[in-house]
């Protein structure tokens, strides 16, 4: 028993946060460089370049916080095993999440509030997602009478529970981009809330090309050499299509929703992606020891879900209930910004959530607002390209969302960021970064 | 890099049919005796002395005669620095050819003289001069992975000629023939032999494959902490090899106008300081003279020549490069020699001497040194897509017989940049083997 003079530990005042560094590989589009890459290879790449970056072969780090969303059975301890495989050393914890979209985001979440309780000093937060290596598995049927002839106890109840195999067991079963829910792809479920805000074609072609747009010229300008590591031959995101333009992109036909009024296409949605990503984040007292200087401060995050089923929401509109959440938390408007990072699902995701912000009955009835938000400066919205030029491997997206916002802040001399990811199940997870 | 005839002409099938073998050379690796004993000592230079006492206290043997040899001698020390007449030099043959005869596998021959420059009586500048026909001679003659070399001295300090006999004594000089290095009075005291670069900050330049990687390999493993740059496209490599060494990765553009503040910034801001720069990125664009566009003499120009110019600007501005820092060129044979079809090539690895040469006197008085190599056929990627007899002609037109190894080159940049070599500046090493091309 402890004595009676053990008193009760003071909790300790929360530290901050920051963000020292990122690391990605390129994005490709899957089935092209990266189709033979395993999510523990690029995942390893991410690190390793991230290591490279930072000189931190060799060290130990708090934790590495990583996830995929397409994940093999084998690869439950993905991140574990990752970290095994790099030059980190190899005493250094790791432990895997999945919050589809949302998981890169979350991960630098739970790794900055590790930090900010002093539990760890500096860790890794990742992601990573291969559409290509996706994982195959055998169909429910044959998975049921393979277990049933394993419990068998003689040869012949073996030779029984063989027997109710039927041919189309042997159809195996392969990951599908649909709503366990409701049966319909998120596209699907993108083009009736595109439709209901009334979201045009054209405001999405012209999002989707300022991406590529920006995309390129941040290349151009060297601001990915700080945060881009080439892999097998690859040193831009393939995607990446310079001369995107807004006559070109309304060539395309839709890909998502029906009839006339069917406004999505390839173009102006996020394509199947492989890629990885992982950002560095520290004590301010480790980043000096370590003489590395931050780029920006992980100031708060908020997570918010949407009952897409039964609740009459749109499956991505989770965000636009977690911003009002985290700015009153934080005394913020939403003009208090000099960034914008909203994860370009599709560009209807991104247009509606700004209409939705804009329009006095959504922020009334649904969040319960006095006034709307209000609309942004579009000028400072995804300023350096975002997943309709760059791709978007799942996991890896909320990584390469906050380097790039981080860096961007810095090259600014100071400012605010605002991070929005809407994430598969109704889900979406927002972040503030300051510089 | 082995390619099918080397395999073929190094099998013991080749050796039986009499195709001359090359010797496995000695290289360097830490913790190894400095070379093999006995070392013959002689000459009655003002040298001789200190250099007979230090070689006792790294345990090497020595010996003042060939004869108390009583048997195989590791390598031969001979200071003529004194000799003021040609007749004096009878005692190169006199003291070294029975030496020379005894000399064992990967021996040394290694002459002190003194610095003709420095020097003004006709008959002594004539005799001082000689030695360097006489060593570039021998350095053809001598067999067995040997070598001879030539130190000349400025002065009469003896920190420099020490620094220079003890690089080509070891197996850091394994691929060094034929070479004169002058060693200045510049003085440097004791420094730990294992890591002599302990708590030093070294840039490398074209750092993520072939010469660069090994650059940065050795800088560290000499105990220099290592910032590997290559341009952003290697990145990949790049990290592999930064992790490797320890180091960190700075993926840069060396042609890009900030690359000189950014490299001095990470240097100061990552790790304190900047201590070391060796330039070695570098391309090849090849087309023969009437032949060459402007998009080849141009780029070749940029990264080889400009680039380093550029970047010299910022690393010995303020808060640069440290007060006895190092600075280190690679060149190439080519500069030298020329090479068909490299007018372009030979032009900036030509430069890259001028550059050297000025340079080093211009910051002297900081206490920089400014050197260069000069590889001559080193067996890398780049190497191996020469077509097959030229290389196989590049491979073997040199006293050594053989190509060198990345290593080799950067084992001569890790003795420039060494607190030991000091006295060492504005020279160029060939690291060639002693190659007939440009001799």
């Amino acid at each position: 028993m402890a004595s009676q003079s053990a008193q009760r530990t003071a909790p300790r005042a929360p530290r901050r946060v920051a963000i020292v560094g990122g690391n990605r590989i390129p994005f490709a589009r899957s089935n092209g460089p990266y189709a033979k890459a395993s999510n523990q290879d690029m995942l390893t790449a991410a690190v390793d370049g991230l290591v490279a970056r930072h000189g931190l072969a060799g060290e130990r780090l708090g934790e590495v916080v990583a996830g995929a969303v397409l994940k093999h059975s084998r690869d439950f301890n993905l991140t574990r095993e990752t970290v095994l495989g790099t030059r980190l050393d190899p005493t250094t914890p790791a432990y895997d999440i999945q919050q589809a979209c949302g998981t890169g985001l979350e991960a630098a979440i739970l790794v900055a509030n590790k930090i900010a309780l002093g539990q760890v000093d500096a860790g890794i937060a990742g992601g990573v997602d291969s559409a290509s290596d996706a994982p195959i598995a055998v169909s429910e049927g044959l998975r049921r009478t393979l277990l049933a002839a394993n419990r068998a106890r003689s040869a012949g109840e073996r030779a029984k529970a063989l027997a109710g195999l039927r041919p189309a067991h042997l159809v195996p079963a392969i990951p599908e981009n649909v709503e366990p829910r409701t049966g319909l792809s998120m596209g699907e479920h993108m083009a009736l809330t595109a439709a209901q805000w009334g979201i045009t074609r054209e405001a999405q072609d012209e999002l989707a090309a300022a991406s590529h747009q920006h995309l390129a010229a941040a290349y151009e300008r060297g601001f990915f050499d700080y945060l881009v590591t080439p892999y097998l031959g690859v040193s831009r995101d393939t995607n990446l299509r310079p001369d995107s333009s807004v006559e070109k992109l309304s060539t395309l036909k839709p890909a998502f929703g029906k009839g006339d009024g069917a406004t999505m296409t390839a173009g102006n949605s996020t394509p199947l992606t492989d890629g990885a990503s992982a950002v560095l984040l520290a004590s301010e007292e480790w980043a000096a020891e370590h003489r590395l200087t931050p780029l920006a401060w992980f100031v708060d995050a908020e997570t918010a879900a949407v009952d897409y089923v039964h609740g009459h929401e749109g499956l991505l509109m989770a965000p636009a209930y977690a911003v009002p959440r985290l700015l009153a938390r934080n005394g913020l408007t939403l003009q208090d910004f000099d960034f914008y990072e909203i994860h370009e699902a599709f560009a209807a995701t991104v247009l509606t959530t700004l209409k939705a912000w804009e329009d006095p009955d959504f922020c009334r009835e649904r969040l319960g607002l006095e006034a709307p938000l209000g609309s942004i400066d579009r000028s400072r919205l995804n300023v350096n390209g975002s997943s309709l030029a760059a791709g978007h491997p799942f996991a890896a997206t909320g990584g390469r969302i906050v380097a790039s916002l981080a860096k961007q802040l810095k090259e600014a001399g100071g400012g605010r960021g605002l991070i929005s990811i809407c994430a598969a199940g109704g889900q979406g997870v927002v972040a503030i970064l300051e510089a | 890099m082995t390619d099918l005839f080397t395999t073929i002409v190094s099998s013991p099938v080749a050796k039986r049919v009499g195709v001359p073998q090359p010797t496995r050379l000695r290289r360097y690796e830490p913790g190894l005796p400095l070379c093999e004993g006995p070392v013959l000592v002689a000459g009655g230079g003002r040298f001789a002395e200190g250099i007979a006492s230090w070689l006792a206290r790294a345990g090497v043997a020595t010996v003042s005669t060939a004869a108390d040899a009583e048997g195989k001698i590791g390598a031969v020390v001979l200071d003529l620095s004194a000799a003021a007449d040609p007749g004096e030099l009878d005692q190169l043959r006199l003291l070294g050819a029975p030496a020379v005869k005894a000399l064992k596998r990967n021996g040394r021959v290694v002459v002190i003289g003194t610095d003709p420059a420095t020097l003004t009586d006709v008959a002594e500048v004539t005799t001082q001069r000689a030695l360097e026909g006489a060593v570039r001679s021998l350095g053809k003659e001598l067999r067995a992975g040997a070598t001879a070399n030539l130190v000349l001295a400025q002065g009469d300090a003896p920190d420099g000629v020490r620094s220079a006999v003890e690089f080509f004594l070891s197996g850091r000089s394994a691929y060094v023939d034929g070479q004169v290095v002058r060693v200045d009075e510049s003085t440097s005291g004791e420094v730990d032999a294992l890591r002599p670069l302990e708590g030093k900050v070294a840039v490398v330049t074209g750092a993520a494959r072939g010469i660069g990687a090994e650059i940065a390999t050795v800088l560290a493993r000499d105990g220099a902490t290592v910032v590997a740059v290559d341009v952003p496209a290697a990145g990949d490599a790049l990290a592999r090899v930064a992790n490797e060494v320890k180091g960190t990765a700075l993926q840069l553009d060396v042609t890009s106008d900030d690359a000189g503040r950014r490299i001095v910034e990470h240097a100061t801001a990552r790790h304190g300081g900047l201590d070391i720069v060796v330039h070695n990125a570098g391309i090849t664009r090849d087309k023969l003279f009437v032949n060459m566009d402007d998009a080849r003499w141009r780029s070749v120009m940029d990264v080889n020549l400009r680039s380093v110019l550029r970047m010299n600007d910022a690393i010995l501005g303020e808060g640069g490069l440290a007060d006895g820092g190092r600075i280190v060129c690679v060149a190439s044979i080519a500069g030298i020699a020329g090479n068909r079809g490299q007018t372009n090539y030979g032009a900036s690895k030509a430069g890259v001497i001028g550059l050297v040469t000025a340079l080093s006197r211009q910051v002297a008085d900081r206490g920089i040194t400014v050197n260069a190599v000069a590889p001559g056929f080193i067996e890398t990627e780049m190497t191996a897509r020469i077509p097959f007899a030229t290389r196989e002609i590049g491979r073997r037109m040199n006293s050594l017989q053989q190509g060198g190894q990345p290593k080799d080159v950067a084992e001569t940049i890790a003795w420039f940049v060494q607190p030991g070599a000091a006295a060492v500046t504005g020279q160029v090493v060939r690291v060639c083997g002693q190659s007939l091309l440009g001799a």
